[in-house]
Order: structure tokens, then sequence, then C-alpha cells
């Protein structure tokens, strides 16, 4: 364990003297998708619980495509299988983004988290009082006003206990990266396997990593209730 | 898409592994899930305490770094034991790891889920049932396990939905199942893109099979009880 830890704890923490590695990239993939996934998904949980079917069914298609498939074969979809069509070879920029294995792990995890938090977030504005948004168009309050300081600042709330597990769970779903050559904390393990044959102390490493990974955004995610769910405890 | 027939055995063997792992998983997770549960809820404090250990450390590592550390981990050790004791040597093959890690890692999701559903069912029942003079095994087969079901299954289903998804990481330590099938047949056909699409489709149209068969599930262990106006 500590020979491995010795001449691996770079790698497993921030580089492997080219490029960022370990806990920095598996941390740098996950705040990329959540930030990414997180924007994209509050439009699309406001057309997914739209009156419009037009506007709905779109929205519920992508969320049970995303959802219903595993995301390792997202992920091969976006690195290997969408780079092997000619069309997107032939194309310079499509090609160049393609190429890019970081590129297309990041696409795949986007989509992936997006169509989750867009279900959670959609369930949240779902469940927000009718009388509350009654209320609310009784004071004239319409469209986007309506959403930005009585619906979102509420269903967001409301939501953060079961967006924290999607966080959580997104987190371990990174370690898929190395399947796409990207050097995260489960790639680095395997390289240092591969170099010392020291099987149990590299895995064990990694694991010790993403458990102190995940406590840690369990316990940020503890803060955040607290702060902004506060209303939902004992009086005090 | 031409190139379907010739793939279509392997994408049809692949499928068959996918569905088996899954299902014998499940059973193995389901296995763990109740003693895990029964270990939460039982008056041993030691009992307790590494039923909390177990759910705690599986669900904050990812289950692909504890599949390759039980895959490679296990490999390891079982050769140093085999060589101490004179034997042969016995190789884990991907079948079984697989089944091993999805079976362990989903039995600490199943603890908490049945945890929930056994705590739902009212104490009485299981008084009731001691002072009928039925043996605990009895106590758990005829009052407990039909009562519990009901709360259980929504939990249950999408935990199968979350396990029969995460099977498709058994192709990373090499077991020739869905997703390598379709990516094996798209390599040599030249039409990756396609037959990946197609073994997304097959997950799909699992995961909806399942889902009709789940909801027959919870009609048949709801009876008796009255639906609230929704």
């Amino acid at each position: 364990m500590i020979e491995v830890l010795l001449s691996y704890w770079q790698p497993f923490l921030y580089s492997d003297g080219q490029q960022i590695s370990g806990l920095a990239m598996t941390l740098w993939l996950t705040t990329a998708s959540i930030g990414m996934g997180f924007v994209l998904s509050i439009p699309l949980a406001i057309a997914r619980v739209s009156e419009n079917r037009w506007v709905r069914w779109p929205v519920h298609g992508f969320t049970y495509l995303f959802r219903g498939t595993p995301l390792y074969i997202q992920l091969l979809i976006c690195y290997s299988g969408i780079y092997s069509l000619a069309a997107v070879q032939s194309q310079p920029l499509l090609g160049a983004f393609f190429r890019d294995a970081i590129n297309c792990t990041l696409l795949a995890f986007t989509l992936n988290t997006c169509a989750y938090t867009t279900e959670i977030f959609a369930g949240a504005i779902r469940s927000i009082a009718r009388g509350e948004v009654q209320a609310a168009r009784a004071y004239g309050f319409n469209g986007w006003k309506l959403y930005r300081r009585v619906v979102m600042p509420q269903a967001l709330r409301r939501a953060l206990p079961v967006y924290s597990n999607e966080v959580i769970l997104l987190l371990h779903s990174t370690t898929l990266a190395f399947t796409a050559t990207v050097p995260d904390i489960l790639k680095v393990a395997r390289d240092a396997n591969a170099a010392t044959l020291q099987t149990f102390p590299s895995f064990v490493i990694a694991a010790g990593l993403y458990l102190i990974a995940t406590f840690a955004l369990v316990g940020l995610f503890r803060l955040a209730e607290r702060r902004w769910l506060a209303f939902l405890g004992p009086r005090r | 898409m031409s190139g379907l027939q010739v793939y279509a055995p392997l994408l049809a063997l692949g499928t068959w592994m996918t569905i088996k792992l899954a299902l014998i998983s499940l059973l193995l997770s389901l296995f763990l899930g109740l003693l895990g549960a029964g270990a939460k809820l039982s008056t041993s404090r030691a009992a307790r305490w590494m039923a909390r250990l177990y759910t705690t450390l599986i669900r904050g590592v990812p289950d692909l770094v504890l599949m390759l550390l039980i895959f490679y981990g296990l490999q390891t050790w079982l050769g140093q034991l085999t060589d101490r004791l004179g034997w042969a040597y016995i190789e884990i093959d991907a079948f079984t790891a697989g089944v091993m890690t999805l079976g362990f890692i989903y039995g600490a999701y199943f603890t908490e889920t049945l945890r929930g559903a056994i705590l739902a069912v009212p104490f009485g029942q299981i008084e009731a049932a001691r002072a009928y003079g039925l043996s605990p095994m009895q106590c758990f087969c005829r009052v407990l396990f039909p009562q519990m079901m009901r709360f259980a299954l929504p939990g249950l289903g999408n935990n199968w939905l979350v396990l029969l998804k995460a099977t498709s990481l058994v192709s990373i330590i090499g077991l020739a199942e869905l997703v390598k099938a379709a990516s094996d047949a798209g390599k040599s056909s030249f039409q990756l893109f396609n037959f990946l699409v197609l073994a997304a489709v097959i997950y799909l149209l699992i995961a909806v099979a399942s889902n009709s068969v789940l909801h027959r599930l919870e009609r048949r262990f709801a009876v008796g009880f009255e639906r609230g106006a929704r």
C-alpha cells in the first residue's frame, strides 16, 4: 500500500506529468457535467410540465431514452460510435470535436445527468401547491416572473435531497471515463496495478479516494439543505 | 442495416447473457438485502454495526471500482490461497465475478429498500403471529413477506432497472454480454454506430418488459388494499 502511494500519489491526486489526472480529473468531469446538465435541465424541466403536448413529449422522449439505457453504451456511442460515421469524419468541426476523448465523455455525462435532473426538477415543479401558483397569478405574476419568483425557487429547494443523490451517482459514474482513455482516478489505479502488480492496494486507494469525495459531497449537500430547506425543519 | 443477419446470433447470445446475469445477480442481491435488512433491524449491536458498515462502504464507492477490486483482487487472493494449500489453480470467470460483484453491490441498496419495507408493516402483525405460535420462518413467509412486498416493490423495481443497466459494466471485465457483442459486431462490420444504437434499443425493450412485469406484481401484492384517490 505504502509503496504504491509513494510512487503514485501525484497522478492519483492531480497530475500525471502531462495533463491533469486522478482526483482532479474526476472532480472536473463531475462539476463540468453537473454544471452543464443543471443549466440545460431547467428549461427542459419547465417544458416537461408544459400543458402543450408538442412541447412535453419530445422532452419526455429524451429523458426516457437516456434514463432507459446504460450510461456505458451512451458513452460508447459518443466516443466510438459517432466518430465511426463517415459523415462525421468528413466534417472538420465535428470530426475535431468527437476525436477528443474528453469532449465525448463530457457530452455523454452531461446528456445523461441532464435527463435525470430534468425528471427530478419536473417532479419538484409538479409538487408545488396549486394554490401558490393561483395566488401568484392573482397578484399579476405571469410567465417568466411567475417561474423566477415563485415556482423555481421552491422547486429547486424541494428537489435538493433527490438532486444530491443524482450528483453522487454521477460522481460514481465518472469511473466509466477511463474506458474512453480519460485519466481519472480509476485509470490511474489501473495504470498503477499494471506497473506494480499490486492489485489490491491500487484499487483500494482508488476506492478510498472515491469514498472521501462522496462523503465530502454528502457533507456539502447537508450544509446546503440546512441553509435552503430550513423552513421544512421543526420550528426553533 | 446490412450484416444484421450475420451478427444476429451473436447479439441474441449477448442479450441472453445480459438477462441471465441480471436475474442471477438480482437473486443474490435480494438474498443479501434480506440478510442486511434483518441485521439492521436486529437487536444485536454487532450485527447492526456490520450491516451499517456494509451499506455505507458499498454505496460510497463506485460500482466499477468495486467490480475491478473484486475481479482482480479476489483472483490474486484465491491464487495465493490455492498455492498455499497446494490445490489446483482456480480461475474466476467473468460471469461469476460479475454476479458476485453486482449481487454484493446491489445487496447494499436492497438492504435499505427492504429495511424500509419491513418497518412499514405494523409491528402488531408480527406480535400477533408470535402469539399464534408461528415459528420465525413461518412468521416471515406467511405474515411479514406478503405484506412488506407491497411497500418494497416500487423501490425494488427502481433498483432492478439500475442493476439491469449496471450489467453493461461487466463487459469491461470481458464478459460477452450485450454491449460487448454489439461493439464486436459493430467493429467487424464497420457499423459500430448502428450496432450500439441497436443494443441501446434492446436495453430499452428489456426495461419496458420488466416494467410490465413489475406492474403486475404490484397489483398482485396490493390485493386487499384500496388505492387512495389520486
